[in-house]
């Protein structure tokens, strides 16, 4: 990777779209924009009349094969200082303070092969959207699964998308799991994610897949022991845990 | 693994929460870089510590025996790093 020096740089809000009752995608349009690798962030700074800031993490729903913008998906959280100011009074054409793609760690790429076994809790779907659009924008087709929990039908973020990629019958098959209410006729997963359920979903990938898991802490934790356990080495195993602070540094 | 989970553990991320902090200190991306753990000897990259963020400042854990391996301290003119709980940091040569 080149380095280059991180900047913060002033971005445009293009677009705000609601994705569910309690996230939003923010497109942003960057001056200095540099292509990132799938599952990397950017850092977000806030900066009140006094010289007070707050500043935070959020990670890229988009592929990297858009020139000069940037999707970020947000989670309002609840007292959530920045991602209530995001939510609430951002709108497009206001300018933000990021810098990035930020992260080498939690990152995929077509180039570095599969099989792929995305694994996300409500928000942590984000930088797992990143990888699938990635693959979809350059017509790969190695074998992936993204297994989802949601509470809700409701609370699923990207539904028409997934749904779509998914039928598009290039190997990718995404498995919903609703541990709240689930939609009527639903045959499919209605508990949280544990060892049977990941077994039963990383076995036909076979012992050389690449797993990333990105939610809260119980759910990361539960899911990477879990596939230890299902038989795949640790080493292949990437987490990103969603802390309440949207991750700050 | 890790130890049972606690209020601090619902407010821990991970080694990526410093990618940001770790690029300004060396001037690079840093999160896959390994870093070994002066308690246990775990090896593994930067983005596989346990982050305690609402510390006063950010502390970096080992995944494996939870011992503090970086902390981090900001202030308007300076930022602080202590690395005594690492034996090493592996950084790559850039390529020519």
């Amino acid at each position: 990777m080149l380095n280059r020096a991180l900047e913060w740089q002033i971005a445009s809000v293009s677009a705000i779209q609601a994705e569910t009752a309690r996230t939003k995608t923010f497109t942003l349009s960057l001056p200095a924009w540099v292509r990132h690798l799938p599952g990397q962030h950017y850092d977000l700074r806030l900066t009140a009349e006094d010289g007070y800031q707050a500043q935070r993490s959020y990670s890229i729903a988009s592929e990297p094969e858009r020139p000069g913008q940037v999707d970020l998906t947000v989670e309002r959280l609840p007292d959530g200082e920045v991602s209530g100011y995001l939510h609430d009074v951002l709108v497009p054409g206001d300018r933000l303070e990021v810098r990035g793609p930020i992260g080498g760690y939690f990152v995929w790429e077509v180039s570095r092969g599969g099989p792929l076994l995305l694994v996300a809790g409500g928000s942590g779907v984000v930088p797992l959207m990143s990888m699938l659009r990635h693959r979809m924008a350059v017509g790969s087709s190695v074998p992936a699964r993204l297994l989802y929990s949601s509470r809700t039908p409701e609370d699923v973020i990207y539904a028409d998308e997934l749904k779509s990629l998914q039928e598009g019958g290039d190997g990718l098959e995404v498995i919903h799991t609703f541990t709240r209410s689930q939609p009527a006729g639903w045959t499919g997963y209605t508990r949280r994610i544990d060892a049977a359920m990941l077994k039963e979903i990383s076995t036909p990938l076979g012992g050389k897949t690449q797993v990333f898991i990105c939610g809260p802490t119980l759910l990361v934790e539960g899911a990477a022991d879990g596939l230890v356990a299902a038989g795949l080495a640790p080493g292949s195993i990437k987490t990103e845990r969603f802390g309440p602070s949207g991750g700050s540094a | 693994m890790v130890a049972p989970l606690n209020e601090a553990h619902e407010l821990m991320l991970d080694g990526n929460a410093a990618a940001g902090i770790l690029y300004e200190i060396f001037g690079e991306e840093m999160t896959a870089s390994p870093i070994e753990c002066g308690g246990c000897g775990r090896e593994g990259e930067l983005g596989s510590l346990l982050a305690f963020a609402p510390a006063p400042g950010l502390v970096l854990r080992c995944p494996a025996c939870e011992q503090v391996i970086l902390r981090i301290v900001q202030t308007p003119d300076h930022v602080y790093l202590d690395a005594r709980g690492a034996v090493h940091l592996r950084l790559a040569r850039q390529a020519a």
